[in-house]
Protein backbone atom coordinates (compact mmCIF):
# COMPACT_ATOMS: atom_id res chain seq x y z
CA UNK A 1 0.00 0.00 0.00
CA UNK A 2 2.87 2.32 0.87
CA UNK A 3 4.55 1.79 -2.48
CA UNK A 4 1.25 2.26 -4.31
CA UNK A 5 0.57 5.61 -2.74
CA UNK A 6 4.15 6.69 -3.35
CA UNK A 7 3.81 5.89 -7.01
CA UNK A 8 0.49 7.58 -7.43
CA UNK A 9 1.63 10.75 -5.67
CA UNK A 10 4.32 10.96 -8.33
CA UNK A 11 1.85 10.52 -11.17
CA UNK A 12 -0.52 13.10 -9.80
CA UNK A 13 2.28 15.62 -9.60
CA UNK A 14 3.38 14.84 -13.15
CA UNK A 15 -0.13 14.97 -14.52
CA UNK A 16 -0.92 18.06 -12.52
CA UNK A 17 2.03 19.87 -14.03
CA UNK A 18 1.36 18.66 -17.52
CA UNK A 19 -2.37 19.35 -17.52
CA UNK A 20 -3.05 22.31 -15.25
CA UNK A 21 -5.81 23.45 -17.60
CA UNK A 22 -7.83 20.27 -17.15
CA UNK A 23 -7.29 20.28 -13.40
CA UNK A 24 -8.21 23.91 -12.82
CA UNK A 25 -11.04 23.57 -15.32
CA UNK A 26 -12.66 20.73 -13.39
CA UNK A 27 -12.12 22.52 -10.09
CA UNK A 28 -13.70 25.66 -11.51
CA UNK A 29 -16.72 23.76 -12.84
CA UNK A 30 -17.29 21.80 -9.62
CA UNK A 31 -16.88 24.72 -7.23
CA UNK A 32 -18.75 27.14 -9.49
CA UNK A 33 -21.71 24.77 -9.63
CA UNK A 34 -21.72 24.30 -5.84
CA UNK A 35 -21.50 28.06 -5.36
CA UNK A 36 -24.46 28.88 -7.61
CA UNK A 37 -26.67 25.98 -6.54
CA UNK A 38 -25.83 25.55 -2.86
CA UNK A 39 -23.58 28.11 -1.16
CA UNK A 40 -24.99 31.37 -2.54
CA UNK A 41 -28.68 30.56 -1.90
CA UNK A 42 -27.95 29.31 1.64
CA UNK A 43 -25.86 32.39 2.37
CA UNK A 44 -28.65 34.59 0.99
CA UNK A 45 -31.30 33.15 3.29
CA UNK A 46 -29.01 33.74 6.28
CA UNK A 47 -28.37 37.29 5.12
CA UNK A 48 -32.11 37.95 4.69
CA UNK A 49 -32.86 36.55 8.14
CA UNK A 50 -30.07 38.33 9.98
CA UNK A 51 -29.91 41.63 8.05
CA UNK A 52 -31.69 43.55 10.82
CA UNK A 53 -29.91 41.72 13.64
CA UNK A 54 -31.10 39.11 16.05
CA UNK A 55 -34.04 41.09 17.42
CA UNK A 56 -36.54 40.48 14.59
CA UNK A 57 -35.69 36.77 14.50
CA UNK A 58 -36.21 36.47 18.20
CA UNK A 59 -39.57 38.21 18.10
CA UNK A 60 -40.67 36.21 15.04
CA UNK A 61 -39.86 32.94 16.77
CA UNK A 62 -41.43 33.81 20.12
CA UNK A 63 -44.95 34.66 18.95
CA UNK A 64 -47.46 32.24 20.43
CA UNK A 65 -48.00 30.68 16.99
CA UNK A 66 -44.27 30.08 16.48
CA UNK A 67 -43.78 28.77 20.00
CA UNK A 68 -46.59 26.29 19.54
CA UNK A 69 -45.09 25.23 16.17
CA UNK A 70 -41.75 24.57 17.86
CA UNK A 71 -43.49 22.60 20.59
CA UNK A 72 -45.53 20.49 18.14
CA UNK A 73 -42.40 19.86 16.05
CA UNK A 74 -40.50 18.61 19.10
CA UNK A 75 -43.34 16.36 20.28
CA UNK A 76 -43.81 14.78 16.85
CA UNK A 77 -40.10 14.40 16.08
CA UNK A 78 -39.15 12.96 19.46
CA UNK A 79 -42.04 10.47 19.42
CA UNK A 80 -41.07 9.32 15.93
CA UNK A 81 -37.41 9.01 16.91
CA UNK A 82 -38.26 6.95 20.01
CA UNK A 83 -40.39 4.59 17.90
CA UNK A 84 -37.71 4.30 15.26
CA UNK A 85 -34.94 3.73 17.77
CA UNK A 86 -36.76 0.90 19.54
CA UNK A 87 -38.01 -0.81 16.40
CA UNK A 88 -34.91 0.13 14.39
CA UNK A 89 -32.55 -1.67 16.76
CA UNK A 90 -34.99 -4.59 16.95
CA UNK A 91 -35.22 -4.82 13.18
CA UNK A 92 -31.46 -4.56 12.73
CA UNK A 93 -30.91 -7.37 15.27
CA UNK A 94 -33.43 -9.59 13.48
CA UNK A 95 -31.94 -8.91 10.06
CA UNK A 96 -28.37 -9.57 11.13
CA UNK A 97 -28.68 -12.20 13.85
CA UNK A 98 -31.62 -14.38 12.86
CA UNK A 99 -32.53 -16.54 9.89
CA UNK A 100 -36.24 -16.82 9.22
CA UNK A 101 -38.54 -17.15 6.22
CA UNK A 102 -39.24 -13.72 4.73
CA UNK A 103 -36.00 -12.19 5.94
CA UNK A 104 -35.11 -10.85 2.50
CA UNK A 105 -38.62 -9.39 2.23
CA UNK A 106 -38.13 -7.58 5.56
CA UNK A 107 -34.81 -6.27 4.29
CA UNK A 108 -36.47 -4.78 1.21
CA UNK A 109 -39.40 -3.45 3.26
CA UNK A 110 -37.06 -1.39 5.44
CA UNK A 111 -35.70 0.46 2.38
CA UNK A 112 -39.11 1.15 0.86
CA UNK A 113 -39.78 4.50 2.59
CA UNK A 114 -36.82 6.05 0.76
CA UNK A 115 -38.47 5.35 -2.58
CA UNK A 116 -41.92 6.61 -1.65
CA UNK A 117 -42.91 10.22 -2.24
CA UNK A 118 -43.80 11.97 1.05
CA UNK A 119 -47.18 12.87 -0.41
CA UNK A 120 -47.89 9.19 -1.11
CA UNK A 121 -46.94 8.41 2.51
CA UNK A 122 -49.55 10.88 3.71
CA UNK A 123 -52.19 9.52 1.35
CA UNK A 124 -51.41 5.93 2.39
CA UNK A 125 -51.95 6.77 6.06
CA UNK A 126 -55.21 8.60 5.33
CA UNK A 127 -56.53 5.60 3.40
CA UNK A 128 -55.95 3.36 6.42
CA UNK A 129 -56.43 5.56 9.49
CA UNK A 130 -58.59 8.38 8.09
CA UNK A 131 -62.32 8.80 8.68
CA UNK A 132 -63.22 6.71 5.63
CA UNK A 133 -60.16 4.47 5.84
CA UNK A 134 -59.85 0.73 6.61
CA UNK A 135 -59.76 1.23 10.35
CA UNK A 136 -61.60 4.57 10.28
CA UNK A 137 -64.89 3.46 11.79
CA UNK A 138 -63.16 1.37 14.48
CA UNK A 139 -60.95 4.33 15.41
CA UNK A 140 -63.92 6.69 15.54
CA UNK A 141 -66.01 4.30 17.59
CA UNK A 142 -63.27 4.16 20.18
CA UNK A 143 -63.15 7.93 20.38
CA UNK A 144 -59.67 8.18 18.87
CA UNK A 145 -58.37 10.56 16.28
CA UNK A 146 -55.28 9.78 14.24
CA UNK A 147 -55.46 11.68 10.96
CA UNK A 148 -55.53 15.52 11.25
CA UNK A 149 -54.07 15.08 14.70
CA UNK A 150 -50.72 14.39 16.38
CA UNK A 151 -50.71 10.55 16.18
CA UNK A 152 -51.05 10.68 12.40
CA UNK A 153 -48.20 13.19 12.17
CA UNK A 154 -46.04 10.91 14.31
CA UNK A 155 -46.85 7.95 12.04
CA UNK A 156 -46.02 9.98 8.92
CA UNK A 157 -42.71 11.11 10.41
CA UNK A 158 -41.82 7.61 11.63
CA UNK A 159 -42.59 6.24 8.16
CA UNK A 160 -40.20 8.54 6.30
CA UNK A 161 -37.35 8.22 8.81
CA UNK A 162 -37.68 4.47 9.35
CA UNK A 163 -34.58 3.24 7.45
CA UNK A 164 -32.08 5.57 9.12
CA UNK A 165 -31.54 3.78 12.46
CA UNK A 166 -31.72 0.30 10.92
CA UNK A 167 -29.21 1.13 8.20
CA UNK A 168 -26.74 2.75 10.61
CA UNK A 169 -26.83 -0.08 13.15
CA UNK A 170 -27.09 -3.19 10.92
CA UNK A 171 -23.63 -3.03 9.26
CA UNK A 172 -21.89 -2.55 12.62
CA UNK A 173 -23.79 -5.51 14.10
CA UNK A 174 -22.80 -7.65 11.12
CA UNK A 175 -19.17 -6.64 11.47
CA UNK A 176 -19.09 -7.35 15.22
CA UNK A 177 -20.20 -10.95 14.90
CA UNK A 178 -21.94 -12.71 17.75
CA UNK A 179 -19.12 -14.54 19.56
CA UNK A 180 -19.24 -12.22 22.57
CA UNK A 181 -23.02 -12.44 22.76
CA UNK A 182 -22.87 -16.21 22.64
CA UNK A 183 -20.19 -16.25 25.32
CA UNK A 184 -22.40 -14.12 27.56
CA UNK A 185 -25.31 -16.50 26.94
CA UNK A 186 -23.29 -19.59 27.87
CA UNK A 187 -22.24 -17.82 31.07
CA UNK A 188 -25.91 -17.55 31.96
CA UNK A 189 -26.80 -13.98 30.97
CA UNK A 190 -30.41 -13.37 29.99
CA UNK A 191 -31.08 -11.95 26.54
CA UNK A 192 -31.82 -8.51 28.01
CA UNK A 193 -28.56 -8.61 30.03
CA UNK A 194 -26.65 -9.65 26.92
CA UNK A 195 -28.17 -6.83 24.94
CA UNK A 196 -27.56 -4.18 27.58
CA UNK A 197 -24.05 -5.21 28.63
CA UNK A 198 -22.57 -6.58 25.39
CA UNK A 199 -24.48 -5.49 22.28
CA UNK A 200 -25.55 -1.96 23.21
CA UNK A 201 -22.08 -0.68 24.22
CA UNK A 202 -20.57 -1.85 20.93
CA UNK A 203 -23.24 -0.29 18.71
CA UNK A 204 -23.46 2.91 20.75
CA UNK A 205 -21.81 5.23 18.21
CA UNK A 206 -23.61 3.73 15.24
CA UNK A 207 -26.90 4.06 17.10
CA UNK A 208 -26.14 7.67 18.00
CA UNK A 209 -25.39 8.33 14.33
CA UNK A 210 -28.73 6.83 13.29
CA UNK A 211 -30.63 8.73 15.99
CA UNK A 212 -29.12 12.08 14.97
CA UNK A 213 -29.95 11.45 11.31
CA UNK A 214 -33.46 10.41 12.15
CA UNK A 215 -34.02 13.35 14.48
CA UNK A 216 -32.83 15.78 11.79
CA UNK A 217 -35.10 14.13 9.22
CA UNK A 218 -38.04 14.15 11.64
CA UNK A 219 -37.69 17.80 12.61
CA UNK A 220 -37.74 18.80 8.95
CA UNK A 221 -40.39 16.53 7.45
CA UNK A 222 -42.89 18.50 5.42
CA UNK A 223 -44.67 16.62 2.62
CA UNK A 224 -45.99 13.63 4.55
CA UNK A 225 -46.94 15.76 7.54
CA UNK A 226 -48.73 18.42 5.51
CA UNK A 227 -51.15 15.78 4.16
CA UNK A 228 -52.13 14.37 7.56
CA UNK A 229 -51.89 17.47 9.76
CA UNK A 230 -55.05 19.40 8.92
CA UNK A 231 -53.11 22.65 9.53
CA UNK A 232 -54.80 23.74 12.73
CA UNK A 233 -52.82 26.77 13.88
CA UNK A 234 -51.63 26.33 17.45
CA UNK A 235 -52.48 22.62 17.40
CA UNK A 236 -51.09 20.67 14.44
CA UNK A 237 -48.73 23.16 12.80
CA UNK A 238 -45.09 22.06 12.82
CA UNK A 239 -42.21 24.43 12.02
CA UNK A 240 -42.09 23.39 8.37
CA UNK A 241 -45.85 23.93 8.03
CA UNK A 242 -45.46 27.23 9.87
CA UNK A 243 -42.97 28.38 7.20
CA UNK A 244 -45.47 27.57 4.48
CA UNK A 245 -48.32 29.24 6.33
CA UNK A 246 -46.30 32.42 6.98
CA UNK A 247 -45.20 32.61 3.31
CA UNK A 248 -48.81 32.40 2.20
CA UNK A 249 -49.57 35.32 4.49
CA UNK A 250 -46.66 37.29 3.00
CA UNK A 251 -44.88 37.30 6.35
CA UNK A 252 -41.41 36.77 4.86
CA UNK A 253 -39.43 37.67 8.01
CA UNK A 254 -41.14 34.97 10.11
CA UNK A 255 -40.73 32.41 7.32
CA UNK A 256 -37.05 33.25 6.92
CA UNK A 257 -36.49 33.12 10.68
CA UNK A 258 -38.01 29.64 10.97
CA UNK A 259 -36.12 28.50 7.86
CA UNK A 260 -32.84 29.69 9.31
CA UNK A 261 -33.59 27.96 12.61
CA UNK A 262 -34.15 24.67 10.78
CA UNK A 263 -31.08 25.25 8.59
CA UNK A 264 -28.91 25.74 11.68
CA UNK A 265 -30.31 22.52 13.17
CA UNK A 266 -29.55 20.73 9.88
CA UNK A 267 -25.96 21.99 9.84
CA UNK A 268 -25.48 21.06 13.47
CA UNK A 269 -26.81 17.56 12.89
CA UNK A 270 -24.42 17.25 9.93
CA UNK A 271 -21.46 18.09 12.16
CA UNK A 272 -22.54 15.85 15.04
CA UNK A 273 -23.47 12.88 12.84
CA UNK A 274 -20.13 13.12 11.05
CA UNK A 275 -18.35 12.66 14.39
CA UNK A 276 -20.43 9.65 15.41
CA UNK A 277 -19.99 8.06 12.00
CA UNK A 278 -16.20 8.28 12.08
CA UNK A 279 -16.18 6.87 15.60
CA UNK A 280 -18.55 4.02 14.81
CA UNK A 281 -16.42 3.11 11.77
CA UNK A 282 -13.19 3.10 13.75
CA UNK A 283 -14.75 0.76 16.31
CA UNK A 284 -15.96 -1.65 13.64
CA UNK B 1 -41.58 -12.43 20.12
CA UNK B 2 -39.29 -9.72 18.77
CA UNK B 3 -40.01 -10.85 15.25
CA UNK B 4 -43.74 -10.66 15.86
CA UNK B 5 -43.55 -7.11 17.25
CA UNK B 6 -41.36 -5.83 14.42
CA UNK B 7 -43.58 -7.45 11.81
CA UNK B 8 -46.66 -5.96 13.42
CA UNK B 9 -45.10 -2.48 13.57
CA UNK B 10 -43.89 -2.52 9.97
CA UNK B 11 -47.21 -3.92 8.76
CA UNK B 12 -49.28 -1.21 10.37
CA UNK B 13 -46.83 1.58 9.54
CA UNK B 14 -45.80 0.69 5.99
CA UNK B 15 -47.21 -2.44 4.44
CA UNK B 16 -50.94 -2.00 5.03
CA UNK B 17 -50.92 1.74 4.15
CA UNK B 18 -49.00 1.20 0.90
CA UNK B 19 -51.23 -1.76 0.09
CA UNK B 20 -54.23 0.50 0.69
CA UNK B 21 -52.95 2.95 -1.94
CA UNK B 22 -52.73 0.23 -4.58
CA UNK B 23 -56.08 -1.22 -3.51
CA UNK B 24 -57.79 2.18 -3.59
CA UNK B 25 -56.49 2.94 -7.08
CA UNK B 26 -58.60 0.10 -8.49
CA UNK B 27 -61.55 0.29 -6.08
CA UNK B 28 -63.75 1.57 -8.92
CA UNK B 29 -62.25 -0.99 -11.29
CA UNK B 30 -58.89 -1.02 -13.04
CA UNK B 31 -60.18 0.90 -16.06
CA UNK B 32 -61.46 3.70 -13.82
CA UNK B 33 -58.05 3.91 -12.17
CA UNK B 34 -56.36 3.98 -15.55
CA UNK B 35 -58.80 6.65 -16.68
CA UNK B 36 -57.73 8.80 -13.69
CA UNK B 37 -54.04 8.42 -14.51
CA UNK B 38 -54.55 9.28 -18.16
CA UNK B 39 -56.81 12.27 -17.54
CA UNK B 40 -55.21 15.27 -19.29
CA UNK B 41 -54.05 17.05 -16.13
CA UNK B 42 -52.66 13.96 -14.40
CA UNK B 43 -50.94 12.73 -17.57
CA UNK B 44 -49.38 16.16 -18.16
CA UNK B 45 -48.09 16.23 -14.58
CA UNK B 46 -46.63 12.74 -14.89
CA UNK B 47 -44.95 13.50 -18.21
CA UNK B 48 -43.45 16.70 -16.83
CA UNK B 49 -42.23 14.92 -13.69
CA UNK B 50 -40.57 12.09 -15.60
CA UNK B 51 -38.97 14.36 -18.19
CA UNK B 52 -37.48 16.84 -15.71
CA UNK B 53 -36.42 14.07 -13.30
CA UNK B 54 -34.62 12.21 -16.10
CA UNK B 55 -32.85 15.39 -17.17
CA UNK B 56 -31.91 16.21 -13.59
CA UNK B 57 -30.62 12.67 -12.99
CA UNK B 58 -28.46 12.80 -16.13
CA UNK B 59 -27.10 16.22 -15.23
CA UNK B 60 -26.26 14.83 -11.78
CA UNK B 61 -24.44 11.95 -13.46
CA UNK B 62 -22.01 14.42 -15.04
CA UNK B 63 -21.74 17.05 -12.30
CA UNK B 64 -21.72 14.54 -9.45
CA UNK B 65 -18.84 12.63 -11.02
CA UNK B 66 -16.89 15.84 -11.60
CA UNK B 67 -17.46 16.97 -7.99
CA UNK B 68 -16.45 13.56 -6.62
CA UNK B 69 -13.33 13.66 -8.79
CA UNK B 70 -12.37 17.12 -7.56
CA UNK B 71 -12.99 16.12 -3.92
CA UNK B 72 -10.79 13.01 -4.21
CA UNK B 73 -8.01 13.95 -6.63
CA UNK B 74 -7.66 17.72 -6.29
CA UNK B 75 -6.25 19.72 -3.38
CA UNK B 76 -7.32 23.26 -2.57
CA UNK B 77 -7.94 25.49 0.40
CA UNK B 78 -11.35 24.93 2.00
CA UNK B 79 -11.82 21.41 0.65
CA UNK B 80 -12.85 20.19 4.11
CA UNK B 81 -15.73 22.66 4.22
CA UNK B 82 -16.93 21.68 0.74
CA UNK B 83 -16.67 18.03 1.78
CA UNK B 84 -18.84 18.68 4.84
CA UNK B 85 -21.51 20.82 3.26
CA UNK B 86 -22.00 18.73 0.17
CA UNK B 87 -24.47 16.70 2.29
CA UNK B 88 -26.47 19.78 3.29
CA UNK B 89 -29.25 19.12 0.74
CA UNK B 90 -29.90 15.79 2.50
CA UNK B 91 -30.00 17.39 5.94
CA UNK B 92 -32.00 20.47 4.98
CA UNK B 93 -35.81 20.15 5.18
CA UNK B 94 -37.22 20.33 1.66
CA UNK B 95 -39.38 23.37 2.40
CA UNK B 96 -36.27 25.15 3.69
CA UNK B 97 -34.51 24.20 0.45
CA UNK B 98 -37.42 25.91 -1.32
CA UNK B 99 -37.13 29.05 0.83
CA UNK B 100 -33.35 29.11 0.31
CA UNK B 101 -33.66 28.98 -3.49
CA UNK B 102 -36.55 31.45 -3.47
CA UNK B 103 -34.47 33.97 -1.54
CA UNK B 104 -31.83 34.16 -4.27
CA UNK B 105 -33.72 33.15 -7.41
CA UNK B 106 -37.22 34.36 -6.56
CA UNK B 107 -39.22 37.53 -7.26
CA UNK B 108 -37.07 39.63 -4.90
CA UNK B 109 -33.80 38.26 -6.24
CA UNK B 110 -30.87 40.57 -5.55
CA UNK B 111 -29.14 39.00 -8.57
CA UNK B 112 -32.17 39.88 -10.74
CA UNK B 113 -32.65 36.24 -11.66
CA UNK B 114 -36.30 35.43 -11.11
CA UNK B 115 -37.13 31.87 -12.05
CA UNK B 116 -40.12 31.42 -9.73
CA UNK B 117 -43.16 29.68 -11.23
CA UNK B 118 -41.28 28.31 -14.25
CA UNK B 119 -40.12 24.85 -15.27
CA UNK B 120 -36.58 26.07 -14.71
CA UNK B 121 -37.49 26.49 -11.05
CA UNK B 122 -38.58 22.85 -10.84
CA UNK B 123 -35.28 21.79 -12.42
CA UNK B 124 -33.20 23.90 -10.04
CA UNK B 125 -35.12 22.64 -6.98
CA UNK B 126 -34.65 19.02 -8.03
CA UNK B 127 -30.95 19.60 -8.77
CA UNK B 128 -30.59 21.03 -5.27
CA UNK B 129 -32.26 18.19 -3.37
CA UNK B 130 -30.54 15.41 -5.39
CA UNK B 131 -27.06 16.96 -5.43
CA UNK B 132 -25.29 14.53 -3.03
CA UNK B 133 -26.46 11.20 -4.56
CA UNK B 134 -23.90 10.71 -7.34
CA UNK B 135 -21.12 12.45 -5.40
CA UNK B 136 -21.58 10.13 -2.42
CA UNK B 137 -21.79 6.92 -4.46
CA UNK B 138 -18.83 7.71 -6.75
CA UNK B 139 -16.49 9.19 -4.14
CA UNK B 140 -15.76 5.98 -2.15
CA UNK B 141 -15.11 4.00 -5.34
CA UNK B 142 -12.74 6.67 -6.58
CA UNK B 143 -10.90 6.61 -3.25
CA UNK B 144 -10.42 2.84 -3.45
CA UNK B 145 -9.34 2.88 -7.07
CA UNK B 146 -5.90 1.37 -7.63
CA UNK B 147 -3.71 4.11 -9.04
CA UNK B 148 -1.02 1.73 -10.21
CA UNK B 149 -3.15 0.95 -13.25
CA UNK B 150 -3.21 4.62 -14.20
CA UNK B 151 0.53 4.93 -13.60
CA UNK B 152 1.16 1.86 -15.78
CA UNK B 153 -1.01 3.25 -18.57
CA UNK B 154 0.73 6.61 -18.35
CA UNK B 155 4.17 5.01 -18.50
CA UNK B 156 3.06 3.19 -21.63
CA UNK B 157 2.28 6.56 -23.18
CA UNK B 158 -1.50 6.82 -22.71
CA UNK B 159 -2.81 10.37 -22.66
CA UNK B 160 -4.76 11.54 -19.57
CA UNK B 161 -7.92 11.54 -21.66
CA UNK B 162 -7.34 7.94 -22.73
CA UNK B 163 -6.65 6.91 -19.14
CA UNK B 164 -9.84 8.58 -17.96
CA UNK B 165 -11.90 6.92 -20.68
CA UNK B 166 -10.42 3.42 -20.67
CA UNK B 167 -9.33 2.89 -17.06
CA UNK B 168 -11.06 5.23 -14.63
CA UNK B 169 -14.55 5.53 -16.12
CA UNK B 170 -15.24 1.78 -16.54
CA UNK B 171 -14.50 1.30 -12.86
CA UNK B 172 -16.85 4.10 -11.86
CA UNK B 173 -19.81 3.18 -14.06
CA UNK B 174 -21.73 0.99 -11.54
CA UNK B 175 -21.43 3.66 -8.83
CA UNK B 176 -22.36 6.44 -11.26
CA UNK B 177 -25.47 4.56 -12.38
CA UNK B 178 -26.47 3.80 -8.78
CA UNK B 179 -26.25 7.47 -7.82
CA UNK B 180 -28.16 8.50 -10.92
CA UNK B 181 -30.92 5.96 -10.24
CA UNK B 182 -31.29 7.07 -6.63
CA UNK B 183 -31.43 10.71 -7.72
CA UNK B 184 -34.13 9.88 -10.25
CA UNK B 185 -36.21 7.95 -7.71
CA UNK B 186 -35.93 10.86 -5.29
CA UNK B 187 -36.75 13.46 -7.95
CA UNK B 188 -40.03 11.91 -9.12
CA UNK B 189 -41.44 12.03 -5.57
CA UNK B 190 -40.15 15.43 -4.48
CA UNK B 191 -42.78 17.77 -3.07
CA UNK B 192 -41.69 20.45 -0.58
CA UNK B 193 -39.10 22.39 -2.53
CA UNK B 194 -40.95 22.10 -5.84
CA UNK B 195 -44.37 23.09 -4.52
CA UNK B 196 -42.93 26.29 -3.14
CA UNK B 197 -40.99 27.31 -6.26
CA UNK B 198 -43.03 26.06 -9.17
CA UNK B 199 -46.32 27.89 -8.69
CA UNK B 200 -48.11 24.60 -9.47
CA UNK B 201 -49.88 25.72 -12.64
CA UNK B 202 -51.74 22.74 -14.14
CA UNK B 203 -50.33 21.64 -17.53
CA UNK B 204 -47.34 23.91 -17.08
CA UNK B 205 -45.52 23.58 -13.75
CA UNK B 206 -47.56 21.02 -11.84
CA UNK B 207 -45.55 17.89 -10.98
CA UNK B 208 -47.06 14.54 -9.99
CA UNK B 209 -46.57 14.90 -6.23
CA UNK B 210 -48.35 18.28 -6.30
CA UNK B 211 -51.08 16.85 -8.52
CA UNK B 212 -51.63 14.03 -6.01
CA UNK B 213 -51.76 16.57 -3.17
CA UNK B 214 -54.37 18.63 -5.03
CA UNK B 215 -56.46 15.53 -5.70
CA UNK B 216 -56.37 14.65 -1.98
CA UNK B 217 -57.47 18.19 -1.14
CA UNK B 218 -60.29 18.13 -3.70
CA UNK B 219 -61.47 14.81 -2.31
CA UNK B 220 -60.60 12.52 -5.20
CA UNK B 221 -58.84 9.68 -3.36
CA UNK B 222 -59.14 7.27 -6.30
CA UNK B 223 -57.34 9.65 -8.64
CA UNK B 224 -54.70 10.41 -6.02
CA UNK B 225 -54.19 6.71 -5.32
CA UNK B 226 -53.99 5.83 -9.03
CA UNK B 227 -51.32 8.43 -9.71
CA UNK B 228 -49.49 7.40 -6.51
CA UNK B 229 -49.50 3.78 -7.67
CA UNK B 230 -47.78 4.81 -10.89
CA UNK B 231 -45.08 6.66 -8.93
CA UNK B 232 -44.67 3.67 -6.59
CA UNK B 233 -44.28 1.25 -9.49
CA UNK B 234 -41.67 3.43 -11.20
CA UNK B 235 -39.69 3.86 -7.98
CA UNK B 236 -39.77 0.09 -7.29
CA UNK B 237 -38.59 -0.71 -10.81
CA UNK B 238 -35.66 1.69 -10.35
CA UNK B 239 -34.78 0.21 -6.94
CA UNK B 240 -35.04 -3.32 -8.31
CA UNK B 241 -32.76 -2.45 -11.21
CA UNK B 242 -30.24 -0.89 -8.79
CA UNK B 243 -30.32 -4.03 -6.65
CA UNK B 244 -29.55 -6.08 -9.76
CA UNK B 245 -26.79 -3.65 -10.68
CA UNK B 246 -25.24 -4.04 -7.24
CA UNK B 247 -25.20 -7.83 -7.50
CA UNK B 248 -23.76 -7.59 -11.00
CA UNK B 249 -21.01 -5.26 -9.74
CA UNK B 250 -20.19 -7.57 -6.82
CA UNK B 251 -20.25 -10.58 -9.11
CA UNK B 252 -17.97 -8.91 -11.63
CA UNK B 253 -15.55 -7.42 -9.15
Amino acid sequence: MASASGLSDGTVAVRGNRRPVARYGLRFVALGYLLVLLAAPVAMVFYRAFQHGLGPIWSALTTSEARSAIEVTLIVAISAVVLNTLFGVGTALLLVRRRFPGRHFLDVLVDLPQAVSPIVVGLALILVYGKFGFFGSWIERNGLKIIFSLPGMVLATAFVSLPLVVRSVAPVLAELGDEQEQAARTLGASSWQTFRRITLPSIRDALAYGVVLSLARSLGEYGAVTVVSGHVIGKTLTLTLFIDERLQNFDQPAAYSAAVLLAIIAMGSLLISRRFRTRSRSVA
Amino acid sequence: MGLGLVTLYLSFLILIPLGAVVWKSQSDGWSAGWHQVTSPEAAAALKLTLAISAGVALFNLVMGTIIAWVLVRDEFAGKGIVELFIDLPFALPTIVAGVVLLSLYGPRSPAHVDIAFTRTAITVALLFVTLPFVVRTVQPVLLELDRDMEAAAASLGASPFLIARRIILPNLVPAMLTGTGLAFARAIGEFGSVSLLSGNLPFHTEVSAVNIYNQIQSDNPVGAAAQSTVLLVIAFVVLFALDRLKRWGVHRG
